[in-house]
């Protein structure tokens, strides 16, 4: 039985993505299945592990990329592989003798090794990051991408995450990075479904826009919560409305409440409108989750 | 000796460029011929990489000193394993000529 995926992303960051991300998570443990696993793709900055101080460590993974190395006894400085190199990550100085692969520009996609016809070059492991399995205590866990800074590798790493998503789930939430870049596009391909988080202020909205856009360009299906309600206007809900876009839910500004992301026990003690606020939003994902193992397994 | 200096077009009255690896042109400097010799910079637009090309390029060209208005670490780095002079000047308004004239000057 292949999972239900569904991906949570936002068009900017601090919009409380990940604290929905990590709620949605833990309500529907409780409330729907315990077979849930969270895989956090901002790779760049992962944080769904702070909101889980109490989280133990299972198993960490080191992430490599393939980088090229030239060997510049055997190479003629011919200059080959710098042409066919799409992404500039290739020096080569013919009159001083050098040759060089930029690790951080490489994008490990080999056409510097076919270019080559003095078997000058040769791939190497290089770690680009690691991932980390946490046990939550909510379903089958948390699994974390962090990039080692200054990579660009976001993609490969997110493709290296999803490797563990596995049959045995019956739903993975992946907690995707902000934006609209390459990415949040790698996030949120495979997913069934897609959630957008907002906020009700103009950069808010404006950003929203931006991720519909997208999310339609690649005909993924996608609803709204509106996070920080109270908070800003009404344009946001005029847009949904006239859009016709699906709106999951409303969460409102907390400041009380808000205030415990800092020390990570935002699952701890929920404010009763707020816990009824995602149990029906929880409610409504598992709906479609249960559509979609219908349409997908019988 | 030769210098190389980026610059946003191809003749001695055009404005420098403040960007190294986006610069439009590049200007080659010889102060022992007294010529300048202009090359279009064919990576400005690069995705990513300008900046090491355009230090390829200096190194290349054998210069031993470039001036510019910034360099990214890639290209700093590569400039300084082949002991090349950075030289930032922060004026956008000056042209390539009034350089030239200082460089020669010396
Ligand atoms: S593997 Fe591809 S990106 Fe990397 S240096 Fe070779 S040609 Fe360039
Ligand atoms: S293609 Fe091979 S021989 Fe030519 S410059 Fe590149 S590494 Fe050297």
């Amino acid at each position: 039985m292949k999972p239900f995926k569904l991906a949570i992303a936002s068009g900017k960051g601090g919009t409380g993505k990940t604290t929905i991300s990590v709620n949605i998570a833990y309500f529907l443990n409780s409330d729907h299945t315990k077979s849930i696993k969270l895989l956090d793709c901002d790779v760049e900055e992962p944080n769904d592990a702070l909101f889980f101080p109490e989280a133990e460590l299972v198993s960490t993974k080191e992430v490599t990329q393939l980088i090229p190395r030239i060997d510049t006894d055997a190479c003629t400085f011919c200059r080959k592989c710098a042409e066919w190199c799409e992404f500039n990550a290739i020096v080569v100085i013919p009159p001083v003798k050098f040759a060089e692969v930029n690790a951080s520009l490489c994008h490990s996609c080999g056409a510097c090794l076919v270019a080559c016809e003095f078997d000058a070059i040769k791939e190497y492991p290089e770690p680009i990051g690691t991932i980390s399995y946490l046990n939550t205590g909510i379903g089958a866990g948390l699994a974390e991408g962090r990039l080692k800074i200054g990579s660009a590798m976001q993609t490969l790493m997110i493709k290296e995450l999803k490797k563990d998503v596995s049959d045995e789930h019956q739903i993975v939430i992946y907690d995707a990075p902000p934006g609209t870049s390459c990415p949040v596009v790698e996030t949120v391909s495979d997913a069934d479904f897609v959630i957008l988080v907002t906020e009700p202020t103009p950069f808010g909205l404006h950003d929203l826009k931006l991720t519909v856009t997208l999310l339609q360009d690649i005909g993924k299906q996608f609803g709204v919560i509106v996070n920080k309600s109270g908070l800003g206007n009404s344009d946001v809900f005029n847009y949904l409305d006239n859009e016709n876009i699906e709106l999951l839910g409303e969460i409102p500004f907390d400041r009380e409440y808000a205030r415990r992301y800092a020390d990570g026990s935002i699952l701890k003690d929920i404010p009763t409108d707020i816990e009824n606020r995602y149990r029906t939003i929880v409610d409504k994902i598992a709906l479609r989750m249960k559509a979609y193992e219908g349409n997908n397994n019988s | 000796m030769k210098t190389i200096i980026s610059s946003s077009g191809n003749k001695l009255n055009s404005e420098f460029d403040l960007r190294f690896g986006r610069a439009a042109w590049f200007c080659l400097f010889d102060d022992e011929t007294g010529k300048s010799i202009f090359f279009q910079n064919e990576h400005s637009e690069a995705q990513g990489g300008a900046g090491t090309k355009a230090s390829e390029f200096v190194i290349e060209m054998e210069a031993t000193k470039v001036i510019s208005g910034d360099f990214g670490p890639k290209a700093k780095e590569l400039l300084e394993k082949f002991k090349i002079q950075m030289v930032i000047l922060d004026n956008a308004k000056t042209t390539i000529g009034e350089i030239v004239e200082k460089l020669a000057g010396k």
